[in-house]
């Protein structure tokens, strides 16, 4: 294969890229925003079921061990704001194994950053700003809209999210056109929950707008804090573009006994679905309880934005060399 | 037969469904960043012909089916089956109309075409992209006229009807696109 040394993204897309970064710098200048660095090599991981990291090994035998790559900066950059960084952000590289298709590649580009005193409407505003710079003198995009996430389910399915009925989910299946849900999804509301809302929801977040979905099921936190007036929801926000799930945030757990939960009970479901071993960020439990601000904290794929800012129709046009280049 | 993973589910990979053999004709790898990993996949029921989606779950596999392409002589209609032959083998293959299906206009004896062939019994005939086949029946063109519009149908030696230009006439041979039904041009003997 004489052309596979060959980038796969076109040389107009790298400059769009070096645009995109720019912009972003300028955005956070503006508003003091401290950009920091944090490792992609780590003692430990996220211990999110549903993700697969890479490992590596570290010196030499005997003393060798073995070290993550990141799957977010996520802790690291926590640690600093409990450290009293302030406000801030960090473009750097994540990986997730096993994550390869039309909108993923294993190894790619985020945006993260967290702002000190933010509650979850301060940081959808603050979001859609940065979008609207973005895409300025691109696309035009129409006026962003807000929907919890109930809302926007019940709209869309009829269900409620919030309430899980095997019976009603079951049928909804079977009425639409997805029978394997109901052998798939089982008893899992979770994952009917994810299911439902990837297949029948999100391609419906069309429409030239940014989405702003938030209030996320309580059963979907991972590191958000529950809703102080609705233990059924979460502080969770996600946005979408075209049907495409852009980026995450929450209005962030600091509450250290919770978090230690939340690990152990991620670590069990790993161990019970067999996946790999990992072990729970001791330190950032530490800095949890040393005290995190109150913060709200947000991260958003670039390589998805520009496919959306270059209407790019998969992952590996807008990166140089994809995985099955690297 | 080996088991295939959905990260190894990819455009032409043969599997078994519902009991049915299938082609994988797309597969999308759906993710939400925080929730279950989804394949969701586009696949041909190569009994049917129909094409569906279907999700599973990241991780999950499916048997593959025995299902293989081969190139065959069409011999013969015996009135119930139409025989094939596999020219460096010899071996003889018998199809009904269900498996011949679409194809069956376009068989001419001696005609090579691809047999799929599912646990080594007939499934589907595809005919060769490109035939030769003689006119046998069309109204006799206004002579002169050799403009691209209009044209005729014309009946060919297999049964199927073509649209061909004004100027061809009956007895003449042409070639078609057996994927679009068109007329391409008429043959020289």
């Amino acid at each position: 294969m004489p052309n596979t040394w060959q980038p796969t993204c076109s040389i107009e897309l790298m400059r769009l890229r070096a645009q995109m970064l720019y912009a972003i710098r300028q955005f956070f200048l503006e508003r003091d925003v401290l950009e920091v660095e944090t490792p992609l090599l780590s003692h430990s991981s996220g211990t999110d079921p549903q993700l697969d990291f890479f490992t590596t090994e570290y010196g030499l035998s005997p003393l060798q061990r073995s070290l993550f790559l990141q799957t977010s900066p996520e802790f690291a950059m926590k640690r600093l704001l409990a450290a009293g960084s302030g406000s801030i952000y960090q473009i750097g590289k994540a990986f997730r194994n096993g994550e390869s298709g039309r909108f993923h590649n294993p190894e790619f580009t985020l945006l993260e950053w967290y702002r000190v005193g933010f509650t979850l409407p301060q940081l959808m505003d603050e979001i859609a700003e940065l979008i609207d710079l973005l895409f300025k003198n691109h696309r035009t995009l129409n006026t962003a809209q807000r929907f919890s996430y109930r809302e926007l389910f019940l709209q869309h399915t009829g269900l409620d999210p919030l309430v899980f009925s095997n019976q009603d989910y079951c049928a909804y299946a079977l009425d639409n056109d997805a029978p394997e849900a109901v052998s798939i999804c089982g008893n899992n509301h979770a994952l009917w929950l994810d299911f439902i809302f990837s297949h029948k929801v999100q391609p419906r977040l069309k429409g030239n707008v940014l989405y702003s979905v938030y209030d996320y099921p309580a059963c979907q936190s991972s590191l958000a804090r529950i809703n102080a007036d609705s233990p059924l929801v979460t502080d969770r926000v996600e946005i979408f573009i075209d049907g495409i799930e852009l980026g995450n945030g929450y209005y962030e757990l600091t509450d250290a006994k919770e978090q230690e939960k939340r690990f152990d009970d991620e670590i069990g479901i790993r161990l019970q679905e067999k996946r790999p071993f990992t072990v729970k960020d001791k330190r950032l439990i530490a800095a949890l309880e040393a005290g995190l601000p109150d913060c709200s904290g947000m991260a958003i794929g670039l390589d998805r934005l520009l496919m959306l800012l270059s209407d790019s129709a998969t992952i590996q046009d807008v990166l140089n060399f994809p995985i099955h280049r690297a | 037969m080996a088991s295939y993973s959905t990260n190894e589910f990819k455009a032409g990979l043969k599997v078994m469904l519902d009991n049915d053999p299938c082609a994988i004709i797309e597969n999308e790898f759906v993710k939400p960043g925080k929730g279950q990993a989804f394949n969701r996949v586009k696949i041909r029921n190569l009994k049917t012909g129909r094409v569906i989606e279907r999700t599973f779950k990241s991780g999950d596999s499916l048997e593959g089916a025995d299902v293989v392409d081969v190139e065959m002589q069409y011999l013969y209609n015996d009135g119930e089956f139409r025989h094939f032959m596999v020219p460096d083998t010899f071996e003889q293959y018998q199809c009904d109309e269900k498996a011949v299906a679409e194809a069956s206009k376009w068989l001419k004896d001696q005609d090579s075409c691809t047999v799929t062939l599912w646990n080594d019994a007939p499934l589907s005939v595809t005919p060769a992209n490109f035939v030769e086949l003689a006119i046998v029946e069309t109204d006799p063109g206004v002579r002169g006229d050799t403009s691209g519009g209009g044209g005729k149908p014309a009946k060919l030696e297999t049964g199927a009807v073509v649209r061909v230009p004004l100027f061809v006439q009956q007895g003449e041979v042409i070639k078609v696109d057996t994927r679009t039904g068109e007329y391409i041009s008429r043959v020289k003997e």
